[in-house]
């Protein structure tokens, strides 16, 4: 019989690899991708088959172990968020060129109108640099089939297969409906072991191969019954394509038989012949899809604008940023819709705040005092729970860019003459791109003082456990801190004025200092006397 | 296939609420029943006493986008007044909009609840209850939500049973206690419900 089960779009995801044999997944959290590790780790499935599936340091230290386990010929996944794949970007490259030995999907969630990121970036650019096939899944049954098959490509074309998911399908759940499991394969090394050693005279050779597969790839994205499927339309001059997402929201405006031309698609890079074929019909061609203006623009090509009319995210037939939804699509594609109904102005926004008893909170107050005689614009801040510092009443922090840029920014800040500078950053930040910072400020006597808010764990993305381990004070030794000027306090009201008196202390000093203020995450406290209940 | 039938709902409250409870709830209630479900939740800087939703849409043909479509909501549940009105762009002309009236005040700026409730009266179809007075009442102050569940499940296309079995399995792991507690609000829940419409 066949099994059904209720799933997220990254719990699909997860499930799918685990039917495929996958041996090993690795990711750093991020949302909206992080309940695909969440789900692996807590699945019985896993724990039987000996799946390995832990928690990276960072997602470039995820990608580059998940490209040794396809080496070693076994499948391999790695999840992240769009910004991560930033950090895994050199591996992610190589590995386009050195290519896979076991089958090797990048899962990347997009979070398209920044719920929860610091930008809308659209990772299909990403599988484009590094020209390799994308999956872009529409539901949770897709996400679940393609990467299913996603394996089986990455293997037949023996290049790493890129899965872009985005936040509406990652955390929207529906039913799945499951294959028969595969078995895990053997290991094995790669039959040319040069493959994987990318010296210049070995990569231009790798690089000419991924060239001329391209078009097997391009013929992958015309099979028939394949990933990407055209429909004519009789008597319409319209063309629309449809990509990811995007399709059921045109679905949901016209759930019966569609008055214009239809392309989906799921795979790229592009078919072009069903391209073609549709551009001969038709006059304009409307394009849905969720992110960046991808196809759009590759569509323009270069001006002059040839027949047909492009439409799209460009031209303001949609709007240039943010997600599409329903509404949006049907108005793009001529139907008349009311305007929506206005919020009432009562309903006054509800932004994230500190949980109340947080040490992060005890931590600003602090500072704050002990900066007080400096004056503002001092203190470079970084990516996580802590980051709630920039809002009133602590107005704490000035800067957060991306992970570990807190630590960094106060050194070119200090060197451009900002002395003191103060960086903030928390564990999970500090272990995921923060220690090479301070190796730079320890080797140049930086005269910054680092703040580590260690509260034992990745809060911000659900308390994931962190890779610090306690270790976070031998690490600063390690890279050069002084041992006088590696200080740790305990967040807490009623140390509040000696916490004050360490924090002028080291902001004073003219080198690199650490202070590590180190007290368990409240909210993690409070789930476990709930478990333990 | 058109669609025959269909509930499309928008959950609202703030994290810490249960909000995803009662998604799960009727998530596992409709499966039994072979309807096709779509349910979006919002995960992340949530978790931090912000606002969370969820939109969840039932229906007999196949549902198609994961968001419900502006201004075609059947209902809105409210477990925080302030919430609800948030995605009132979303509830059409003559959808339900059912309200806690129990605020959340973690914010500086909360206004006056009663200019809430005004908002909230101004809709042709709307139901206000005291869920938090209910749920203590009902053995715990935690079980708010399936009061609000309980409210509006004459309102939503699974039978009762299926709900009532969904909260048994979604709260058997925390004992017969916790159960019978959250069972009890959701019948508190329909009464209420019963009673104002
Ligand atoms: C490159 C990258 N990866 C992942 C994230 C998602 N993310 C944001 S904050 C955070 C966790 C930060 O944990 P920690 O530094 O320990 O701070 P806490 O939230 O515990 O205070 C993560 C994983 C991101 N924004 N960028």
């Amino acid at each position: 019989m066949e099994e059904r089960m209720f799933l997220l779009g990254d719990e699909a995801v997860a499930q799918a690899a685990l039917d495929a044999g996958v041996s090993g997944c690795y990711a750093y959290p991020g949302t909206p991708s992080t309940e695909i590790l969440e789900y692996v780790r807590a699945s019985a499935q896993a724990a039987e088959a000996g799946v390995v599936r832990e928690w990276s340091a960072n997602e470039k230290t995820a990608v580059e172990a998940a490209l040794g386990m396809s080496y070693a010929g076994k499948r391999a996944m790695v999840c992240m968020k769009h910004v991560g794949l930033n950090v895994a970007a050199d591996p992610f490259m190589n590995a386009a060129i050195t290519g896979v030995n076991g089958g090797l999907l990048v899962v990347v969630a997009d979070d398209p109108s920044m719920h929860s990121s610091q930008n809308e970036q659209d990772s299909r650019y990403y599988g484009h640099f590094a020209q390799i096939p994308v999956l872009e899944p529409a539901s949770q049954q897709e996400a679940y089939d393609m990467v299913r098959e996603g394996f089986d490509l990455s293997e037949r074309f023996g290049v790493p297969v890129l899965v872009r998911l985005v936040t509406r399908l990652s955390h929207s759940r529906s039913a799945v409906v499951r294959r028969e499991r595969l078995p895990q394969r053997p290991l094995k090394l790669p039959g040319d072991p040069k493959q994987f050693i990318l010296l210049p005279s070995i990569a231009r050779e790798r690089y000419r191969r991924l060239l001329a597969d391209r078009p097997l790839f391009v013929e992958e994205a015309h099979r028939e019954e394949g990933y990407n499927q055209y429909l004519p339309a009789a008597e319409s001059r319209t063309g629309v394509i449809a990509t990811g997402l995007a399709y059921n929201y045109l679905r949901e405006n016209f759930p019966g038989r569609l008055p214009f031309h239809l392309l989906k698609v799921s795979f790229y890079p592009l078919p072009v012949r069903m391209i073609e074929e549709m551009f001969g019909e038709v006059d304009e061609v409307i394009v849905l899809e969720e992110g960046y203006p991808y196809v759009e623009e590759q569509l323009l090509g270069i001006p002059p604008r040839r027949h047909p009319r492009i439409r799209g995210r460009l031209d303001g037939t949609l709007p240039r940023d943010g997600e599409l939804n329903p509404w949006l699509v049907g108005k793009a594609l001529g139907r008349n819709l009311p305007e929506p109904e206005e919020v009432p102005g009562v309903a006054v926004g509800r932004p994230p705040s500190f949980c109340p008893g947080c040490g992060h909170i005890d931590v600003y107050n602090a500072l704050n005092e002990a900066l007080e005689p400096y004056g503002p614009g001092r203190v470079f801040s970084d990516i996580g729970c802590y980051t709630m510092g920039a809002l009133p009443p602590y107005n704490a922090i000035n800067t957060c860019v991306d992970m570990g840029a807190s630590i960094t920014m106060a050194v070119g800040a200090a060197d451009a003459g900002l002395v003191p500078s103060v960086a903030v950053i928390g564990d999970s930040t500090f272990t995921h791109s923060g220690m090479t910072g301070l190796l730079d400020a320890a080797n140049k006597r930086s005269p910054v003082t680092l703040i580590i808010s260690d509260n034992d764990a990745t809060a911000m993305t659900g308390g994931q456990p962190p890779s610090g381990l306690g270790k976070i004070e031998q690490i600063c030794l390690g890279l050069g801190v002084e041992k006088e000027h590696v200080r740790t306090i305990i967040p807490l009201r009623k140390y509040h004025e000696e916490n004050v008196k360490v924090m002028k202390e080291e902001i004073a000093y003219k080198g690199v200092s650490v202070i590590v203020a180190r007290r368990e995450c409240i909210r993690l406290v409070a789930a476990r006397k709930c478990n333990k209940k | 296939m058109e669609k025959k039938m269909k509930t499309d709902i928008i959950l609202a409250g703030v994290g810490g609420q249960g909000i995803l409870s009662i998604a799960a709830v009727i998530g596992l209630a409709a499966v039994k029943e072979t309807l096709f479900i779509k349910q979006s939740e919002i995960h992340g800087m949530s978790q931090q006493g912000g606002e969370v939703y969820s939109h969840l849409r039932l229906s007999d043909a196949p549902v198609h986008s994961d968001m419900i479509p502006l201004g075609e909501a059947d209902l809105i549940l409210a477990v925080e007044p302030l919430e609800g009105l948030r995605y009132l762009p979303y509830l059409k002309k003559e959808g339900w909009l059912i309200s806690n009236t129990a605020p959340v005040k973690n914010i500086a700026d909360y206004p006056d609840p009663e200019r809430i409730y005004g908002e909230i009266r101004r809709r042709p179809h709307h139901l206000l209850l005291d869920a938090a007075a209910l749920a203590r009442e009902a053995g715990s102050a935690k079980a708010a939500n399936m009061v609000m569940l309980g409210a509006a499940s004459p309102f939503i296309q699974v039978k009762e049973d299926h709900l009532l079995e969904a909260i048994r399995a979604l709260f058997s792991r925390k004992g017969e206690e916790v159960v019978e507690t959250n069972i009890r609000a959701f019948r508190a829940g329909k009464e209420a419900a019963m009673k104002k419409r």
